[in-house]
């Protein structure tokens, strides 16, 4: 009895002795950052690498896509993707070549085809980011990649086919030469 | 009689069209210098000096928060008028380095450059994750960031863009805020970027980090975790106080010394990846497309570079005589260890003086004395970094790029005087 009871109070004493070390330690604790699921990340993993890391399921065909874009870039891209008034998106084919004044789109100098679904599924349209279906982004980075000529009319882009589109100005870039420093 | 002046070296230029000795400015002696080399300029008497009103009645009261003397309303930000209406946010406002002075540039005077138009944000949710190549996947809110120790650096941010008014065949009739004016310089206090990747567990195949802003545009770039481990902060303060919304309120990234574009505002993912994710803004823009059919990609700092913001266009100069030629110098990889001045074209340089302190991948501002002689004068300014690089002659930046590269024109600038005193931007 009187074991138990010594036994009982060295218990309760060791459960003090603990908690309090506990405490201590997570006061001496200099991290801050919660840790937080795979799950609940996905709403803000939307970047797309060239290898098509990160697209999501759904597909897309041009005649969808000229829905979409007459729809919700004509007002700003102009017509076909040309004609403006914000960036052009169709043409330029040849003006990155020596000496020309280059007429920069995503035909003509874009290197990967998936930054175009990036960009479009973060950004645009301009007055409504971020609100278009993947179906959507799929179907007018099609239109767009048509009218450069860089696919053809019938094509169906999806997360197998973007990343193997093969963007005519894919070679145009070279890595600095200064960097990294000597 | 006939003793020669101890100072008489005053008033001998130290290059050509009237370039004097940056001694001028570090012994006691400008009056004595000024006194030798403005024989001959009559100096007309002061006014009768009367009391003026505001010393004969109480001023204003105690401001919640101060703003400049109303009288200095003209001290602001410029900039045009944007291709579509329809999209007012895009493009970007520039600081007018031509009615400042000293290093630091105002808060509200900062360069603003925004793809979708300043955000909102409310710094109860806004939040910073750090995922991918990690360890462990981590949200930081505005308090969680708040608990580490914090460091202070004094680094200056340059648009890509900067100066890209010069990559044209003939010189346009632009001032220094026009040309030169996204750049601009301040006091940052945050958090060090490698105790938070820390935190997360760093995992060996990580080479590259992706920062994303919590803007409409999302704007996302792609930078070396070596930057990342070496001397990035994600930033809470200003010059003092917390970042302005236009320069990503509540929390930034800065990586000194590298283009703007990659000094992320409204950072609020930070993804460790092991290749560049190849954005829209490391792509399609902020590349540089050279003479040939190639294009430099992940041009990271800014290479060394100076320009004269006195004189300079719309500051005219009231007859011949002495003048100070200020300006800033600054390099991405290192700090400024010469500035040299010309007043003829660049035919011959002095050495300017450089004001203390002297901080690596911060704005130097640098002085020369000038005795202008009333006739026509190219002034230019031509930099020196502690790696020993030399900022290019236009001729030089040319030869090497041609003039389609859009960004990172770092060439030296010239401002024509003419002999009205007015000054204006040409290709010399």
């Amino acid at each position: 009895m009187c074991l138990l009871e010594r036994l009982g109070v060295g218990a309760a004493l060791l459960a003090v002795a603990l908690a309090t070390a506990t405490a201590a330690m997570a006061a001496d604790n200099r991290q801050f950052g919660k840790p937080v699921t795979p799950a609940d990340i996905a709403a803000w993993d939307i970047s797309i690498g060239p290898d098509g890391t990160g697209l999501p399921p759904g597909k897309g065909t041009v005649a969808q896509g000229e829905t979409v874009y007459a729809a919700k870039c004509q007002a700003c891209h102009g017509e076909k993707g040309a004609g403006g008034p914000n960036d052009r998106l169709v043409g330029g084919a040849g003006t990155i070549a020596p000496d020309k004044a280059p007429v920069k789109t995503v035909g003509s100098y874009w290197p990967y085809a998936t930054t175009l679904f990036d960009y479009v599924r973060r950004a645009m349209p301009w007055d409504r980011p971020k609100s278009l279906s993947d179906e959507e982004v799929y179907a007018v980075a099609a239109y767009v990649l048509y009218l450069n000529g860089v696919i053809g009319a019938d094509a169906l882009l999806d997360a197998q086919s973007l990343p193997k589109v093969k963007m005519p100005n894919r070679e145009g870039f070279t890595a600095f030469p200064r960097w990294p420093p000597k | 009689m006939g003793r020669k002046r101890k100072d008489a070296w005053l008033a001998e230029p130290a290059a050509g069209n009237g370039i004097l000795s940056r001694r001028i400015f570090l012994e006691r002696a400008l009056i004595a210098g000024a006194a030798g080399v403005g024989a001959g300029t009559s100096v007309a008497s002061a006014e009768p000096l009367a009391v003026p009103r505001w010393s004969k009645e109480p001023g204003g009261n105690f401001t919640a928060y101060g703003q400049p003397s109303h009288y200095e309303d003209k001290v602001a930000r410029t900039w045009a008028a944007p291709n579509n209406p329809a999209t007012p946010g895009i493009g970007s406002s520039r600081t007018p380095h031509h009615l400042l002075d000293g290093t630091i540039t105002p808060s509200g005077l900062h360069y603003e450059r925004s793809h979708a138009g300043v955000p909102d944000i409310d710094p109860e949710q806004h939040r910073l994750l750090i995922h991918g190549l990690v360890r462990q996947p981590l949200v930081f809110s505005l308090e969680d960031l708040s608990r580490y120790p914090r460091v202070s650096r004094i680094a200056f941010l340059e648009c890509a863009g900067n100066s890209g008014a010069l990559y044209t065949a003939q010189a346009q009739p632009l001032n220094v805020q026009a040309i030169h004016g996204l750049l601009s310089c301040s006091d940052w206090t945050g958090v060090k970027l490698s105790t938070l990747l820390d935190e997360a567990g760093i995992d060996a195949r990580a080479k590259w980090v992706l920062a994303e802003g919590a803007d409409a545009a999302g704007m996302s770039r792609s930078f070396p975790l070596a930057k990342a481990l070496d001397d990035a902060l994600v930033c809470l303060y200003q010059n003092g106080e917390r970042v302005r919304p236009a320069n990503g309120y509540p929390l930034r990234l800065l990586l000194p010394g590298f283009e703007g574009n990659m000094n992320v505002k409204w950072l609020r993912r930070l993804k460790l990846t092991d290749a560049p994710i190849m954005t829209k803004d490391e792509t399609s823009k902020y590349t540089i497309l050279l003479k040939e059919d190639k294009a430099w990609q992940f041009v990271f700092p800014i290479e060394v570079k100076s320009i004269i913001t006195r004189p300079s266009p719309g500051l005219t100069l009231k007859g011949p005589g002495f003048y100070e030629i200020s300006g800033l110098a600054w390099s991405g990889n290192g700090r400024i260890r010469q500035v040299e001045v010309s007043a003829d074209g660049g035919q011959s340089f002095a050495p300017a003086a450089l004001q203390e302190p002297i901080l690596p991948k911060a704005l130097t501002r640098f002085r020369a004395a000038w005795q202008w002689n009333g006739g026509p004068a190219v002034l230019q300014s031509r930099a020196t970094d502690d790696t020993g690089m030399v900022q290019p002659s236009r001729a030089q930046f040319v030869a090497e790029r041609g003039l389609r590269g859009n960004y990172h024109y770092n060439a030296v600038a010239s401002w024509k005087i003419d002999q009205a005193g007015e000054a204006s931007n040409v290709f010399a």
